[in-house]
């Protein structure tokens, strides 16, 4: 059994105590967070170890592995701490408002050998990891352009009350909602380098942008255009659409379809000339529990296995979150240049 | 529970299988007339129970039902609580209190403010009943023999091991609205085993159950295990797993099973809700179980 911890028990922190709380590998030996409401509640009836002090908890716990689930501020301070201390860290994305900082977090879990990821779960839904078999086998050819667009319906009044809404602590639509699709990008495409153009929008938010548009390249010179806005109430939830066109062939690809169109009649048996339409029910693996999205599972259960030494630690580790805070960096200097 | 039940995620945009579907959706229900006519289609194939979610929408469905009682005298609701992308968005942009203080009715959380600082209540149950009440108040008139906890809900609970919360849930609903408590979940074989342990006999478990084993989480063997060993009373939803598959296979799939009680389905048109429905009707007739299981239920009553 791994023992593990959760510090930040707001939405995304719950989410993960529960899929923890199931997983059979897994046994919860404490939640930290400063609101009683929520630890009273834990306590009475989950029977969790809870404390006001995450400090606290560790030295009273002595977890093996934590789940950090804070506003992003905290990331790089409760990190250092953790890994200080020999703990395996699981953190929410995105993975540090500092990217020196991230270097030194990456530096350090290296050194001390502990297991470290970061919470970007595009990377476990089948539509995605499809797409990625699709670009690495060559079945699009070279890769021309892409585009990532993402829409959801975070704010659609002038009325914010929580962190999300102050840049200093993290909020915004680029870190909260933009960092996954140029996570994605990344995964997918290449490692962007070079921005030739941002603006970020306020529509609702006095203190932090609600859209952000960017015009980016990546390292082996690939264009693409990024189109995220968290105020656009005709979306359902958080929706992000990725498409990528190269010498063979395009890939249309959502956390529901991917849409593939081939010039020519590939020597991969599974595609055909011409569209192919593959649904989310085709792709998906099953998982031992579900809760939201068979990705929240099955990216703390890989995190598990890293832990126990079942599989390499090389998706979303540290290195790859700190490429994206690199790419959220260039758009957000961009602007103020 | 009727054989076959109507559902609402074609109404608001929920579509498993396809982001863009659901965005089509969304257009094509943007009236409550077009909602009211797709329920009408449904009542001509003779499926009597639609099974929502507390959809700010469903409230005015709920006011033309209540105003037509000839025409709906048949008519039942299965109300799933809560609408979670209510909370869900609030919670994101209110936080968790801001999201409390204006759902739970009253001045309960009023009455936890003073001069600014917290006086936190610790009767979460009472907290649980008032959210229950607030949702329930929709369906006032209307007949809603079975109210289901919603699965993101349901799971959630699962897996933080909160029994006392379930139970809980399940007596209010009993006492307070005389109806049946009903659980959707994507963990069917661990919920019962959850239900059993917190006292809950042979529940009513809305669950996805496909024959491509799509979002039947532990596996299908597993599933097909319970169904064939324990007692419970299913209600199998994303048979067709998310619009995707052809219905016949599908369907045969599904009414081959033991102790799937109900099938529920949604759909927007005319043909595909008599396709499906005519389609569930000819293979429960080859199926005697079905028939001797109808019959019992028509003597019941």
């Amino acid at each position: 059994m791994i023992r593990v911890a959760l510090i930040g028990a707001g939405k995304m922190g719950i989410s993960h105590l529960s899929i923890l709380g199931a997983h059979p590998q897994v046994e919860v030996v404490g939640v930290a967070d400063n609101a009683h409401l929520v630890t009273d509640f834990l306590e009475k009836y989950a029977q969790y170890r809870c404390f006001a002090d995450y400090n606290k908890m560790i030295e009273v716990t002595k977890p093996d592995a934590v789940v950090v689930a804070v506003p992003t501020k905290l990331h790089s301070l409760f990190v250092w701490n953790l890994l200080k201390n020999g703990i395996h860290v699981f953190v929410e994305k995105p993975f540090c408002l500092d990217v020196d900082e991230g270097l030194g977090l990456i530096e350090m879990a290296r050194t001390r050998n502990l297991v470290n990821q970061v919470g970007y779960h595009n990377k476990f839904i089948g539509t995605f990891t499809e797409a990625k078999k699709i670009i690495d086998t060559g079945l699009i050819g070279k890769i021309q352009h892409f585009t990532a667009d993402m829409n959801g319906p975070v704010f659609i009044r002038s009325k914010q009350q929580n962190w999300r809404s102050k840049e200093d602590e993290g909020g915004g639509c680029l870190l909260d909602y933009a960092a996954h699709s140029i996570d994605l990008i990344n995964y997918l495409v290449a490692p962007i380098d070079k921005v030739h153009g941002s603006m970020l929008k306020q529509y609702y938010n006095a203190n932090v942008e609600d859209g952000v548009y960017a015009l980016l390249e990546t390292k082996n010179h690939i264009s693409g255009v990024l189109n995220v806005n968290w105020s656009d109430e005709t979306y359902r939830k958080m929706a992000t659409t990725i498409t990528i066109i190269g010498t063979k062939g395009k890939i249309i690809v959502d956390t529901t379809e991917l849409k593939l169109y081939l010039k020519e009649t590939p020597h991969h048996l599974k595609y055909s000339k011409g569209w192919n339409l593959i649904q989310i029910n085709e792709l998906s693996e099953s998982v031992d529990y579900y809760l939201r999205g068979e990705e929240y599972s099955a990216q703390l259960d890989y995190f598990i296995k890293a832990v126990n030494g079942d599989v390499p630690n090389n998706i979303n580790n540290f290195e790859s979150a700190n490429q994206t805070d690199r790419v959220i960096d260039l758009i957000r200097n961009f602007k103020t240049n | 529970m009727e054989r076959i039940l109507f559902g609402d995620n074609q109404f608001f945009g929920v579509n498993h299988s396809s982001d863009e579907k659901s965005r089509a959706q969304a257009i094509q229900f943007k009236e409550d007339a077009t909602i009211l006519k797709t329920l009408d289609y449904a009542i001509d194939e003779g499926v009597n129970t639609f099974m929502c979610t507390t959809h700010d929408r469903i409230s005015a469905i709920c006011d033309a039902i209540r105003s037509n009682t000839i025409k709906y005298h048949n008519f039942k609701i299965y109300p799933c609580l809560p609408y979670a992308h209510k909370y869900a968005n609030a919670v994101t942009e209110l936080g968790l209190l801001g999201t409390l203080k204006q759902y739970v009715p009253g001045n309960f959380f009023g009455s936890l403010f003073r001069g600014g600082v917290a006086i936190v209540s610790k009767d979460y149950i009472a907290m649980m009943k008032l959210l229950v009440d607030a949702e329930m108040k929709m369906f006032k008139g209307i007949p809603t023999p079975v109210i289901f906890l919603q699965n993101v809900i349901t799971d959630l609970l699962l897996g933080l091991g909160m029994k006392d919360v379930i139970k809980a849930y399940h007596q209010y609903i009993i006492s307070e609205y005389n109806a049946e408590p009903g659980y959707i979940t994507m963990n069917m074989p661990k919920l019962l085993d959850f239900l059993n342990a917190a006292g809950i006999e042979n529940p009513i478990i809305c669950t996805s159950i496909n024959v491509d084993g799509f979002r039947m989480s532990g596996g299908k063997e597993a599933y097909e295990k319970v169904l064939r060993e324990r007692e419970l009373r299913v209600i199998a939803m994303q048979v067709l797993s998310g619009g995707a598959k052809k219905p016949k296979e599908a369907i045969s799939y599904v009414c081959g099973l033991p102790n799937i009680k109900s099938i529920l389905f949604g759909a927007s048109s005319k043909a595909n809700i008599r396709e499906t429905v005519s389609i569930i009707r000819d293979y429960d007739l080859d199926d005697e179980n079905v028939i001797m299981e109808e019959y019992n239920h028509i003597k019941i009553y």
